[in-house]
């Protein structure tokens, strides 16, 4: 008989180990090491400018973006170190993808925005290409809205549907890791509440990594939860042992809004 | 502990704590005045015993209301929602605390007004309550103080209410074998004693809420399953 789902140790796909990151002379985050377990969602919680969205752009070398930027360590990845300079930086990319705080659809028609990160790294039929269209619509929640009017602009969505297209647009490349930077922040709760559903449904097929300024978002949707201050990893762990039972008196504080 | 940033937080639990403390001191009170009157038979207390356990309901209420808009306002974590989650079971345990005092009273009225002079005199049975109500004060003073070393004592205590429960039974039992006219009031008394042996383990479970708040564990049915057993166990040869 197989041993009970909850004493299996989750299967990682990404291993931090001792990750320092530098703006300049400035240390954002100190000696990070914590897995992101496979087809779960993990959260980074932390008070603004701890470090979280710093933790979650080394992911997918976001920050080779800036010059003076550079991240110490190493973050393993199908056994190879995704920070090591030889690295692909695009292929990365297509294998953990990312969604940002503000919906950012490029300036194409819906069914452009899907379609172009897909020939950057395939060669599809156009009816290869129109299924592969409408299936990431299907699963980012978005095809029952927009299935009729795909030649329409991006643009032309609510924030909320715009924030999905851009979650179909990321897993549209197929990718294996999701980093969703504060994917809510700027959604009403009904919007709010779809994307979370979105998240719940994703979790079986990609492994997701969120940073969320709202505990409660993390309370509801993460499988295990970080809690990030001043650059370090204060504790991490499962998170419905995190939101009840909290390991340190500094979660503590912060989850209870005692904190400052 | 520190404050909350939200001051309004700080004092929607205050009140809740306070709240739940001073429905404690009710219903501790009724709990004495009972144990107390079926020794001095004053029946106008009795009566007022019966008739506080209404104000008791109403603060089991009240304090659930409390509690629910709290977490539906403040979504409260870790140890606040650890404390929320507890009030909400210590109010059920003080309630029905509060419905064993009034048992204890109404039987108490009907032995003392059917023939008070053929009730068997029992000097273990004093000590007996004043037990329980020791363990009900302490329990309450480990929830106000949050100490979880004085909600342990509690769970200790347990096993010595159980055991004197035992041993007043059997003297039970001896006299209604000897004396078959006082069958009756016995069993009337049979009652008490088993109300006031449960007025134990309501103060127990209480005593694991504060061990739940302070330390995160959960003890309920652990430690406190070796002394339901105990209880039990040396209660079947006294049944027999």
């Amino acid at each position: 008989m197989p041993p009970p789902q909850e004493n299996v140790e989750p299967e990682a796909i990404l291993a931090v180990r001792d990750l320092s990151f530098y703006y300049g002379e400035f240390r954002g985050l100190n000696k990070v090491s914590l897995d992101i377990a496979k087809s779960k969602v993990t959260a980074f919680i932390g008070p603004s400018g701890c470090g979280k969205s710093t933790l979650l752009r080394t992911f997918n070398r976001m920050y080779d973006l800036y010059p003076g930027q550079r991240a110490d360590g190493q973050i393993n990845f199908h056994g190879s170190n995704l920070l090591d300079h030889r690295q692909d930086v695009n292929l990365v990319r297509a294998k953990i993808g990312m969604v940002f705080q503000k919906p950012t659809p490029f300036p194409m028609t819906i069914y452009e925005n899907i379609a172009f990160g897909v020939r950057l790294y395939e060669r599809l039929s156009k009816s290869d290409m129109d299924a592969r269209v409408e299936w990431a619509l299907r699963k980012a929640a978005l095809w029952e809205e927009t299935g009729n009017k795909l030649q329409q602009s991006g643009l032309s969505l609510s924030g909320g549907q715009q924030q999905r297209l851009c979650i179909a647009r990321t897993i549209a490349v197929k990718p294996e890791v999701v980093l969703l930077d504060e994917p809510t922040s700027a959604l009403d709760p009904l919007s709010t509440a779809k994307i979370e559903e979105l998240i719940n449904e994703l979790k079986s097929e990609y492994s997701i990594a969120i940073v969320t300024h709202n505990m409660q978002q993390a309370a509801r949707i993460s499988d295990y939860t970080a809690f990030i201050y001043l650059g370090e990893l204060v504790e991490f762990g499962s998170t419905s042992e995190l939101f009840v039972k909290p390991k340190n008196q500094q979660t503590e504080d912060y989850i209870t809004g005692r904190f400052g | 502990m520190s404050d909350h940033l939200s001051k309004q937080f700080d004092l929607d639990l205050e009140h809740i704590r306070t709240r739940i403390l001073q429905m404690g001191d009710l219903v501790e009170g009724q709990l004495l005045t009972a144990i107390e009157t079926f020794h001095t038979g004053n029946i106008r207390e009795m009566q007022r015993v019966i008739d506080t356990d209404r104000e008791v309901n109403t603060e089991e209420v009240g304090i659930d209301e409390d509690c629910t808009l709290l977490i539906a306002r403040r979504q409260p974590t870790a140890r606040d929602l650890r404390l929320v989650t507890a009030i909400l079971r210590i109010v059920t345990d003080l309630e029905r605390i509060g419905d064993k005092a009034a048992k204890i009273a109404r039987m108490s009225q009907e032995v003392h007004q059917s023939c008070g002079q053929r009730i068997p005199r029992l000097p273990d049975l004093h000590r007996y309550g004043q037990l329980a109500g020791e363990m009900l004060r302490r329990a309450l003073d480990s929830l106000a103080r949050m100490n979880g070393e004085q909600a342990r004592q509690v769970i200790t205590a347990d096993q010595e209410l159980n055991a004197a429960f035992n041993a007043i039974l059997r003297q039970l039992i001896t006299c209604m074998m000897e004396d078959s006219r006082t069958i009756s009031e016995v069993l009337d008394i049979v009652w008490i004693v088993k109300a006031i042996e449960r007025v134990g383990d309501h103060a127990t479970n209480i005593a694991e809420d504060v061990i739940y708040i302070v330390s995160g564990k959960d003890v309920r049915h652990t430690a406190a399953k070796t002394t339901a057993d105990a209880g039990s166990a040396g209660q079947t040869p006294a049944c027999r």
